[in-house]
């Protein structure tokens, strides 16, 4: 959450409530709700490392307001966290493991764990299309979009794995 | 559930000797009433041989087929075509439509033969084609419209005369995303109502429209997924993406 409220700061000083609000307009359609006592420690972080400051704003017959606003120093390190690509998602999953010490290790078929992964997704791309129906707002339905394409990638994966599998077994080995 | 299609022990083979291909290779599967099951394969594994099985338009080499409780793997061309006209319809990757005559009659036509007055075929014409949303386009010749209005012609015309199954094959291979949406989307409403589907692709997408799955390789099922079958609780956008 954190770069998430130096952004948000980067616009204009606010108070705790005003982010969360900001907070749930920008990314209401992917998050579930914000909680209010998160976005005040997280805020409470920032101003210990010197990345936002707070000042007390008087209100008419109601207790003070706190305004915190971005220091130098939190714009630089926004600058620099927004400039940072994002790293490529590398295929590092569970299955992958599985996979490998089943070839080898022989403690289950391959091949029927390639099928029980295909199936499980199969039923998420299912859920998937479920879903597109009903997601509103352009960031939901970026957001499945962006899930079946991986999800169409995942099941071609498994279908290299089952074909690499058989050809090794026709090649009589497993190296 | 009752069975509306049963293959037992089906077979087609094409060829002979060196040149034997086994297109289908021995395939049970039953389709319930009112289910909506995909078959799913590379190209080449046989699923559109046996989607033209159930429908007659190949014939088995071995094994049986039953429609509503019906033998019918025995049955002459014409009677198949009798029972295509009335119980069974088809939607071809490539639409099929007739090009000298215009969408509404394109429905009609097949309209008469299962047995309406002309008159009833064309009111039953434009009952589809306006809720699929081409009724504006009923006088125009097919040849006039978009690939998803045809695909769209195409399926009003496998549902003329109410048949209990519709067998696609790859409905939307020559589609664009947002015409193979609005197809799919379309099926999805006529299964909801009732309507018993069969649905033929080489994509794990437009697989999935289904309820139930059956993956075939080299003229076999290798697999039944149950696409419905609820393991927790409903997929919230909120899963798919990194929270706060």
């Amino acid at each position: 959450m954190r770069e998430e409220l130096l952004g948000l700061l980067a616009k204009e000083p606010a108070h705790g409530y005003e982010l969360k609000q900001a907070l749930e307009a920008d990314f209401g359609d992917l998050w579930p709700t914000v909680n209010i006592g998160q976005i005040y420690s997280a805020l409470a972080r920032l101003e210990t490392t010197g990345l936002v400051r707070s000042a007390a704003v008087t209100q008419d017959g109601r207790p003070d307001k706190k305004v915190f606003e971005l220091t130098a120093a939190g714009r630089d390190e926004l600058q620099r966290w927004v400039d940072d690509v994002v790293p490529v998602a590398r295929v590092r999953d569970r299955f992958f493991v599985k996979l490998v010490l089943a070839a080898r290790a022989k403690v289950a078929d391959p091949v029927a764990l390639i099928d029980r992964q295909r199936r499980a997704y199969l039923r998420r791309l299912r859920q998937l299309n479920d879903l597109a129906e009903d997601a509103r707002g352009m960031a939901a339905r970026l957001a499945v979009q962006g899930a079946v394409l991986h999800l169409q990638a995942d099941l071609k994966w498994l279908e290299q794995c089952e074909q690499a599998l058989s050809e090794g077994a026709a090649e009589g080995g497993d190296r | 559930m009752t069975a509306l299609v049963r293959a037992t022990g089906l077979q087609r083979y094409f060829g002979a000797q060196e040149s034997l291909v086994r297109a289908v290779d021995g395939i049970d599967l039953t389709v319930d009433e009112g289910e909506f099951v995909s078959v799913m394969g590379p190209s080449g594994c046989g699923k559109s041989t046996l989607l033209y099985l159930l429908g007659g338009l190949v014939r088995p080499t071995a094994g049986q087929i039953s429609l509503g409780g019906r033998r019918v793997e025995r049955l002459s061309r014409a009677a198949w075509a009798r029972l295509r006209r009335r119980r069974i319809g088809f939607v071809f990757q490539s639409f099929n439509l007739v090009d000298n005559l215009t969408v509404v009659e394109n429905l009609q036509l097949p309209g008469m033969l299962g047995g309406r007055s002309g008159r009833a075929a064309r009111r039953r014409a434009m009952a589809l084609l306006e809720d699929l949303g081409v009724a504006d386009k009923a006088r125009v010749v097919p040849g006039s419209l978009s690939g998803g209005q045809r695909q769209r012609v195409a399926v009003a015309r496998a549902l003329i005369n109410e048949p209990e199954l519709l067998l696609a094959d790859e409905p939307t291979g020559s589609l664009d995303s947002v015409a193979a949406n609005e197809v799919l989307g379309l099926l999805k409403r006529y299964h909801r109502a009732g309507q018993a589907v069969v649905l033929v692709t080489h994509d794990p997408q437009i697989a999935t429209t289904a309820d139930r799955l059956v993956t075939m390789r080299d003229g076999r099922v290798v697999d039944h997924t149950l696409l419905t079958a609820r393991t927790g609780p409903n997929l919230r956008v909120h899963d798919l993406v990194e929270g706060p």
